[in-house]
């Protein structure tokens, strides 16, 4: 049952409901909140978030409203509020165990299908790692295999972390291919080999997509026993060739992110995103100009090899001033679950003369707003604003800060259990008593 | 303590100190090495029934630390949030040092005449931070083949080789530890493909041509040991022992009984894997055990009883929290990240609150890297652990979760007596924080170690650039 409430003081007054959390979607409005819509702006003091039927449809301050109708107030009593993290480019929902290769779906290394392979079917959304990173304010993720048998690593989704069995907003979403180090090696040994590969790729997904739809010019490249690229991969690059599917280029070096770039001279209609650009900086201009993304970590300085040897923590900061539309990746740190301690780097290298970092606001959009948008969910995922998914997080403190993690998380306006593996080993080890009985009984 | 074995080691008798070099073993060793050289001076004095030919003795301390102080001025800080390291936390605090030793901590009552001050009012100062496990140098950057230097993964055993024969000090990261991390002190380990892995070693973080640059004088040599997955995936996976976790135990323990074997025999030849096992049985060196499940933690805290050496260390324990109990009782610290989990099955019971739950049950708690990302922050990744302790409603205060990268850490490595907390008398390993070194917002302002100034990020000509970085794109970037 809906109540009408004026706003006013007596709203407030109304928030024991928060004791109930509701299992199903429900209409909620969270007042008093220290506001970041993920749009880029700085926090708004005495914020006030509005959801109904999962979608929000006002996020601001107080005075931008007047009455409303909902299920549920909650008064955030000045913590922080915000969109629901967007993870960019993850594997989340692939693995249980990194080095349990039963458990591990991230790499096809053996497959003899690259650019064909879709994580869509393979996304497990009762895997640990879904249920921690949702307990750490991620609710939307872009998720793929990795390049690992040919240079393509196949079609990414674009995925929910809510406690549903569709984890899957969109198949096929994005291709992701290598033309850096990694991609040398794994196209026989040479970056040569590996733009030969790539535009090969493209040239027999443009012959099958072309008007007088004709054969391609060769079925199959392989070395060995090795398929670089099989009919269903060059199918599957069709979309790509198109530009109906946005084409991921994990590529670093300056040199190689000018040669990715020219890629459009002959294939005009890609839809790039540039992945890792580590030296990105020292090519800012023209990375802005092509009007192509970057997901770029966040906190790689190290020439970790030759094709970074630029490496700095201002890459971000310096392309975001060169006018180029970055996001930091879900890679920057051990876990994606690391992304707003990313961003807060960030924002304290302002602090450093010399070095290029990012507002606080800025740095936020950086792990929200902006990777959505890069996934195709501008004004959607990622942001307050009305229109937007009901995905809302409420924390224990500043969100780019190390110490705070999410009270409570809403996906699509539904409340989520923040419960894990993790969590219920805590609670058994709270204490280490087994005076009446072994820890195996307590749970 | 456990059970502490001497023996009668004629022919390989030790010195007390690691490190410590009396002057005329110096001399001697300057003698024996010139008549291995054939040089003539040197042999003519020697004593005629001495071997024509030999080595310097172990407890002569081959390859000698050089590293000395580099200049500094008496500098006093003031008006900052001091956390010593030690627990101790004064805010509004004064700290002066001078000729490379801490000389006061106190408050505003401090007079700072002689002194260069420094206005730290709004900022912070801790010790140098010190990350008890790094791989910097030996896994140096660019991370190429070439640089694999780290695991001598040829034999399940390798006591035998010492970490500071692989150490790269033109290594990228040392300088990033630096500046960004505030890192003044670090060790150095082997990996763990190999149940014993070799001998530690412990530096400064200065830059140096040379790692005796580095070497911290008067450190303790540390052993790496590694439990678990590791040894018995690489060398099970060549079809030879260990291929399991009893298989891993048996290897060592007969390791071990080698080691007391050999000590006890006054006639056998020199072994330098044996020395070092010696050493560790000695307990003139610190054993550092990368372990992550809590039973086979228990189980080597029983291997180490049987044999008579003490493990000071555990690395990684991911599950040091499920024996809290029994790591307090054995004295044992655990040395451990903030988050990692899941990478592979003995990390799969990772949790955030380790590190206060062994704080809760009166463990030891050392918060480490084993990364040259993460050694960068590791302020930041104490906090985190800090954050998830009290949200359980452990009491933990800023200056005790200070002394897990500073004095604890210190402690674990054998250095405490010199270094880890803000002490008169101590080194003058000092970091100045823009702000709250707890707070994802903070950076290293200025740091000092042994008093000289080594980097301060107002200052360009104080970033240090490694010989790799010189005339490569970003030389000398703030990075």
């Amino acid at each position: 049952m809906k109540r009408l409430l004026t706003f006013a003081a007596s709203a407030i007054a109304l928030s024991s409901a928060i004791a109930a959390a509701p299992a199903s979607a429900q209409d909620f409005v969270i007042v008093n909140a220290t506001l970041a819509l993920g749009d880029g702006s700085e926090p708004i003091e005495d914020g006030v978030v509005m959801v109904e039927g999962g979608k929000v449809t006002y996020a601001g301050p107080t005075s931008g409203v007047t009455s409303f109708e909902t299920d549920e107030v909650v008064d955030a009593g000045d913590a922080w509020v915000t969109p629901g993290l967007f993870a960019t480019v993850t594997t989340l929902g692939l693995w249980d165990v990194g080095a349990v290769s039963q458990s591990n779906d991230q790499r096809a290394g053996g497959s003899p299908f690259s650019a064909a392979l879709n994580t869509a079917p393979i996304v497990n959304p009762s895997s640990q790692h879904i249920l921690v990173h949702r307990a750490a304010g991620i609710t939307r993720a872009a998720t793929s295999t990795r390049p690992s048998g040919s240079i393509f690593a196949g079609q990414g989704a674009i995925i929910d972390l809510d406690s549903d069995a569709n984890p899957i907003m969109r198949e096929r979403a994005f291709q992701m291919v290598s033309l850096g180090e990694g991609g040398a090696r794994l196209a026989g040994g040479s970056r040569a080999s590996a733009h030969v590969l790539f535009r090969a790729a493209l040239r027999e997904a443009q012959a099958l997509s072309s008007a007088n739809r004709g054969t391609p010019q060769t079925t199959e490249i392989t070395i060995d026993d090795e398929v670089l690229l099989g009919r269903f991969d060059a199918e599957a690059l069709v979309p790509v060739v198109n530009g109906t599917q946005p084409l991921y280029v994990a590529v670093e070096r300056a040199s190689d992110i000018r040669s990715v770039l020219a890629l459009r001279e002959d294939f005009p209609r890609l839809d790039m995103v540039l992945v890792g650009a580590g030296e990105g900086w020292l090519v800012a201009d023209a990375i802005a100009a092509a009007g192509v993304p970057v997901i770029a970590d966040a906190l790689d300085d190290l020439p970790e090899s030759f094709e970074v040897l630029a490496a700095t923590q201002s890459n971000i900061g310096r392309m975001k001033r060169a006018g180029v539309t970055v996001a930091i990746s879900a890679n920057s740190g051990t876990n994606p679950r690391n992304m707003p301690q990313a961003a807060g780097n960030l924002v304290a290298l302002g602090r450093i003369p010399g070095a290029a970092g990012l507002s606080w606001g800025e740095a936020f959009a950086a792990i929200s707003s902006v990777p959505a948008a890069i996934s195709g969910y501008e004004g959607e995922a990622g942001v307050l604003a009305p229109g937007a998914i009901g995905d809302v997080v409420m924390w224990d403190g500043d969100p780019l800060e190390v110490g705070s993690v999410p009270t409570r998380v809403f996906i699509g306006g539904v409340e989520q259990s923040l419960e894990s593996h993790q969590s219920r080993l805590r609670e058994r080890y709270r204490d280490l008593d087994e005076s009446t009985l072994p820890k195996a009984y307590d749970w | 303590m456990a059970q502490v074995w001497r023996f009668s080691l004629r022919g390989k008798s030790r010195g007390a100190a690691f490190g410590a070099l009396a002057s005329t073993l110096v001399l001697a060793a300057c003698a024996t090495t010139g008549s291995a050289n054939g040089s003539s001076s040197a042999s003519s004095q020697a004593d005629s029934d001495a071997p024509q030919f030999a080595a310097m003795a172990p407890e002569d301390g081959p390859f000698p630390s050089t590293y000395s102080r580099y200049p500094g001025r008496p500098t006093a800080l003031v008006g900052a949030t001091v956390f010593d390291g030690a627990g101790g936390r004064i805010d509004g605090g004064t700290v002066l040092f001078r000729d490379g030793e801490v000389v006061a901590v106190g408050g505003s009552d401090l007079s700072t005449d002689g002194y260069d001050v420094i206005d730290a009012s709004g900022k912070f100062v801790t010790p140098g931070i010190i990350d008890i496990h790094s791989h910097l140098g030996d896994y140096p950057t660019p991370s190429v083949d070439a640089h694999n230097d780290g695991n001598e993964a040829t034999s399940p055993t390798t006591p035998e080789v010492w970490a500071e024969h692989s150490v790269w000090p033109q290594d990228p990261g040392f300088s990033r530890a630096m500046a960004n991390g505030g890192i003044t002190s670090l060790q150095i380990l082997p990996g763990s493909a190999n149940l014993m892995g070799g001998r530690t070693v412990t530096l400064k973080n200065v830059p140096s041509r040379t790692v005796q640059g580095m070497k911290f004088p008067g450190a303790p040599y540390g052993f790496k040991m590694a439990c678990g997955e590791n040894p018995k995936r690489v060398y099970g996976g060549r079809g030879r022992a260990p291929s399991t976790r009893m298989g891993n135990f048996a290897y060592n323990r007969q390791t071990w009984f080698d080691a007391i074997d050999y000590a006890n025999n006054e006639d056998a030849d020199r072994n330098l894997a044996m020395e070092t096992l010696v050493g560790v049985l000695e307990g003139d060196i610190l054993v550092h055990n990368h372990c992550y499940r809590a039973d086979e933690m228990a189980l080597v805290m029983d291997m180490a009883k049987e044999a008579g050496y003490r493990v000071t260390a555990f690395h990684h324990a991911v599950e040091a929290y499920k024996i809290g109990d029994l790591l307090r009782e054995n004295d044992v610290c655990s040395a451990i990240w903030a988050d990692w989990y899941g990478f592979k099955m003995e990390a799969y019971d990772g949790i955030l609150e380790n590190a206060a739950l062994l704080q809760q049950a009166g463990a030891c708690v050392v918060i480490h890297s084993d990364s040259e990302a993460d050694i960068q922050r590791l302020n930041q990744e104490a906090a985190k652990a800090q954050a998830a302790g009290q949200r359980m409603g452990i009491e933990l205060s800023d200056a005790d979760v200070i002394s897990w990268i500073t004095l604890n850490a210190a402690k674990a490595m054998g250095i405490d007596e010199m270094t880890g907390s803000l002490e008169p008398g101590k080194m003058a390993d000092v970091v100045l924080w823009n702000g709250d070194p707890l707070s994802v917002y903070s950076r290293p302002e200025r740091v000092w170690i042994d008093g000289a100034l080594l980097y301060n990020s107002m200052d360009r000509s104080r970033r240090p650039v490694s010989d790799f970085e010189l005339g490569q794109p970003g030389e000398g970037d703030v990075k």
